[in-house]
């Protein structure tokens, strides 16, 4: 298995995000610097961290969007290539189109910092199918701004094609229809504002992200 | 040549920022404000040569994200005696 963790300048999530794959799948992912053109050759998984890339300047995610290795990464994820963008990272993904929607300030315009429920809306999906539909998981959020908005019509296209990972079982950013965390249509491509990745070790308050990590590797060492 | 872009939400995009700034408006005692909508202003300094389908494609890919934002191009004419 060989996964990458991208950092940008401001990523803060990147070494946790890389420790925790390395805790997961027993190996170290490879660190790949925003301004490389390219990504290593045979990568299975690509990891894009939470943050403040870019001092979150113009919109959140919008400079990392436009950096040199997102196309690298979109074409990757045009691949198959499964692509995991958490928080920061899944703001990044929005803007870059790679997924659909945006990220806005959060209702309550503050800053939230806590554990909050998920429910697992598809457990089918390559980064979710060691749990199951329903579950509910507790996982931790951190941002300002979470707060999912689509057009109706997108979100019904995301609702009828399966495409809502996550759920808030209580919504905390005022994210339309309680979405946390949405796939592409290849369902290749997650995006999730909660962090996984915080939640792989029981001293730190949890391990419900775990499965999440198991989903993908499991995934990649079947095909 | 100078251009004011400026990136407005969209209607019926919810702005709890300028909820916020509304409610402290009438907290301050001024009434009849309808509603707020807050927006940016960018300010280029581009060649005269720019074209407008250049400005537009700039702000289609970076300065205004179309899912949530409208933006409008403002060309300002040359100040008299300006170097």
């Amino acid at each position: 298995m060989r996964a990458a963790v991208i950092t940008f300048p401001g990523s803060n999530c990147d070494r946790d995000m890389a420790v925790a794959i390395e805790r997961i799948s027993g190996k170290a992912p490879l660190r790949v610097w925003h301004g490389d053109a390219s990504l290593p050759d045979g990568l299975d998984f690509i990891a894009l961290p939470g943050g403040f890339s870019y001092g979150d300047y113009l919109r959140c995610g919008s400079m990392a969007a436009n950096s040199p290795i997102m196309r690298a990464i979109t074409d990757a994820a045009g691949k198959g290539v499964p692509v995991l963008g958490v928080c920061n990272g899944f703001q990044v993904l929005t803007e870059s189109g790679l997924l659909p929607g945006a990220l806005m300030r959060n209702a309550g315009q503050t800053f939230i910092c806590r554990t909050v429920k998920l429910k697992v809306e598809n457990s089918q999906s390559l980064f979710t199918s060691r749990y199951e539909a329903g579950q509910v998981i507790d996982i931790p959020v951190a941002h300002h701004d979470g707060n999912y908005f689509a057009d109706a019509e997108t979100l019904d296209r995301l609702e009828g094609d399966g495409r809502v990972a996550f759920r808030y079982d209580e919504n905390c950013n005022g994210s339309q229809r309680d979405i946390a965390g949405i796939l592409n249509a290849g369902g290749n491509v997650l995006g999730m504002m909660p962090h996984p990745e915080r939640a792989v070790d029981a001293a730190h308050g949890g391990t419900d992200g775990v499965a999440l990590f198991e989903s993908v590797f499991e995934s990649l060492s079947v095909a | 040549m100078k251009v004011r872009i400026h990136v407005s939400l969209k209607p019926g995009v919810l702005d709890p920022q300028g909820r916020a700034v509304h409610h402290s408006l009438e907290g301050l005692g001024f009434t009849g404000v309808e509603d707020v909508r807050i927006g940016r202003l960018i300010e280029l300094d581009v060649a005269d040569s720019t074209t407008d389908e250049a400005l537009d494609e700039m702000c289609r890919k970076l300065l205004a994200n179309m899912v949530i934002e409208n933006y409008s191009i403002e060309k300002l004419p040359e100040t008299a005696g300006a170097a």
